[in-house]
């Protein structure tokens, strides 16, 4: 294994054809390595989600080529891709995406049950996770029962219970209070960082900025700037 | 793959309102149809109750007759032309008539009276009560235990009334299988004591029974019935024919399957709806399960589940509620007309899986079409 947990070459998305053609990723190549914390940032619409979601095998690139160790993604079949996101990816969506009718920890055990682990031996290791974020006492209850930062957890918790090497956070603080952001991305970075894993972070977010490693600046589908973090 | 039907179990079925909303549709839908199809099936046996309950082979009849109770009396020369017929081993003559009772409290019934000819008593039925020999005695009748019974004012073994001014007795109480539509009480007597005391034209015999020395012997003995001007029909020919007449010519099977219709598209769209709505509020989850890495095939195997699962437990519950109410319905009327057949069960069965299919094949659509990187840009 390579310490590159990304190696995004010459990566181009446009949408639309002919006249209408707009380009939101433009040549874009760049490493993320394992045991960091990568952020992405640049003013809205310039392509951070379109590009994260290239590099976590969601989005087909239109050109280019995403090599995760060495293994070229997208060049994988359809249920390759399914498979690589469920072992090796965790995604925090900005807005959650927690299933209301289920319990928290069922919620958690959802990636491990689509690994087809047993029902209970998944809850009990969903539970774990939910220990992780501190939330074990929560387990029974359904996830709109939470406060806005606790769901952030429960899905930070389903994000990593299936021990994805790269975990993808898009605008994980957006929907926070400052202070609740700060101190959910100071988490992940002292207690789900390691240094088999590797953590792309978007964010517009400048309160958060000191918990990166490296800061990758976008504008207009380009990348314009990597900076080491505060 | 159980844990991920576990999943989608649990999302539906704790989605309360909706799950209740569907399975009230689809239950119903299903209540419906086997109601008006069982009450259907009831009517069409009851309908045929008599050539059930002669039991004959053979029947012959003018061709105009189209049920049972409204027969039309054929000239003396037919049986005889019929008994002549080659592979008739014999052949009967039968009374069917109306008659007027008047009952000892002075009141009067009127009832149906079967003839059966003297020499045989062919179609005779099974008595609870009396001997058979007892028919021949003097103002002999036999009564029908059955739902009708009574109207008579519940008659035993020599019981006295008047029919059409002579006098009858009841010598014997008989059981038939199958009860009447008209709701009319039904006599036995002999061919020769029903034209006497019942007025009737100069023709006797509603029909000819035939009992033929073998099946290959049918298609013959049909066509000679035929060159009389006549019409030899099987006993499943002619319950077919009744059928047929209450189904196209009374309006009454039209308006069943109007009934049926309505009930399905009913069940049809409030199930489809509901679901619809359904999969459109979890969308955005089955889009996050996609982006975590279901298959595709999976979130299908998830829907179909779903809309079966449904659709199963309603159609119990449909099945459930029309049995309850039948049965109960039998104990206080003893007259109500309706059976659930396997045919009726399957009916509802095929439209409770094409509810099912229709709702899951919407629902797929929906979900075979979301993008996770929508869902991902929020
Ligand atoms: N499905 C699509 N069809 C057409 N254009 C699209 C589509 N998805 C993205 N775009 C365009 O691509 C560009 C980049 O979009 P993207 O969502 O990656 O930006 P972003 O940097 O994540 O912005 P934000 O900070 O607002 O989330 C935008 O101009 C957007 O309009
Ligand atoms: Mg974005």
């Amino acid at each position: 294994m390579s310490d590159l947990a990304v190696n995004a070459r010459e990566l181009n998305k446009w949408f639309g054809e002919g006249e209408a053609r707009t380009f939101a990723v433009r040549d874009v190549s760049f490493e993320a390595r394992f045991g960091e914390i990568l952020y992405i940032v640049g003013p809205s619409g310039s392509g951070k989600t379109t590009l994260l979601s290239m590099i976590s095998g969601i989005l087909k690139p239109n050109s280019g080529h995403v090599l995760i160790e060495n293994q070229d993604i997208w060049s994988l079949p359809d249920d390759g891709i399914a498979d690589f996101r469920l072992n090796r990816i965790g995604f925090v969506f900005q807005d959650y995406h927690l299933f209301p009718r289920l319990t928290t920890v069922e919620n958690v055990a959802i990636p491990l049950i689509l690994k087809k682990m047993d029902w209970n031996d998944a809850l009990k290791v969903a539970l774990e996770y939910l220990d992780i974020v501190g939330l074990k006492a929560r387990a029974q209850l359904p996830p709109v029962k939470l406060s806005g930062g606790e769901q952030q957890r429960v899905a930070i918790a389903r994000a990593i219970a299936s021990r994805p090497d790269l975990l993808i956070f898009d605008e994980p603080t957006a929907s926070l209070d400052g202070d609740t952001g700060r101190k959910i991305v100071e988490f992940v970075k002292q207690d789900i960082l390691s240094d088999r894993r590797c953590i792309i972070i978007v964010t517009h977010d400048s309160r958060i900025f000191e918990f990166a490693d490296r800061i990758m600046k976008m504008e207009d589908g380009r990348i314009t700037d990597v900076a080491t973090g505060a | 793959m159980t844990g991920i039907l576990k999943v989608a179990f649990k999302l539906l079925v704790n989605d309360r309102g909706k799950f209740f909303a569907l399975l009230i549709g689809i239950t119903f839908a299903v209540f419906l149809m086997v109601m008006m199809t069982s009450m259907f099936s009831g009517i069409l046996t009851r309908a045929s109750a008599t050539v059930l309950n002669i039991g004959a082979k053979v029947w012959v009849m003018d061709p105009a007759v189209n049920n049972v109770a409204s027969s039309i009396p054929m000239p003396d020369y037919v049986l005889n032309a019929v008994r002549s017929i080659k592979g008739v081993k014999y052949a009967v003559p039968l009374y069917s008539g109306g008659a007027l009772v008047k009952l000892r409290s002075g009141t009067y019934q009127f009832v149906t009276v079967m003839g059966l000819d003297d020499a045989t008593l062919f179609g005779r039925p099974a008595l609870v009560e009396g001997k058979i020999e007892d028919i021949f005695a003097e103002n002999a009748f036999i009564v029908v235990q059955d739902a009708e019974f009574g109207k008579l004012e519940t008659p035993r073994v020599g019981t006295e009334f008047e029919i059409n001014d002579h006098l009858g007795r009841v010598v014997g109480l008989a059981r038939v299988n199958t009860s009447g539509l008209f709701g009319v009480p039904t006599l036995y007597t002999t061919f020769s004591r029903a034209t006497t005391y019942i007025p009737s034209t100069r023709f006797t015999a509603a029909y000819v029974l035939i009992e033929p020395k073998g099946n290959g012997d049918l298609s013959y003995i049909k066509s000679e019935v035929q060159k009389l001007g006549y019409e030899a029909l099987t006993q499943e020919e002619f319950i077919q024919k009744i059928s047929s007449f209450y189904k196209y010519k009374t309006g009454l099977g039209i308006n069943v399957l109007l009934m049926t219709i309505i009930s399905f598209i009913v069940g049809l769209s409030i199930s489809g709806q509901t679901f619809y709505t359904f999969i459109l509020e979890n969308l955005e989850k089955f889009g996050a399960l996609k982006a975590i890495g279901a298959k595709g095939r999976e979130l299908v195997f998830m829907i179909l589940f779903q809309a079966t699962f449904t659709a199963l437990t309603a159609y119990g519950l449909g099945v459930g509620l029309a049995t309850t109410l039948i049965v109960t319905a039998r104990m206080r009327l003893p007259d109500y007309a309706a059976q659930i057949t396997y045919a009726n069960l399957g009916l509802a069965f095929v439209m409770v899986l094409i509810i099912a299919g229709v709702s899951s094949y919407i629902g797929i659509r929906k979900v075979i079409h979301i993008e996770p990187f929508d869902i991902f840009r929020g």
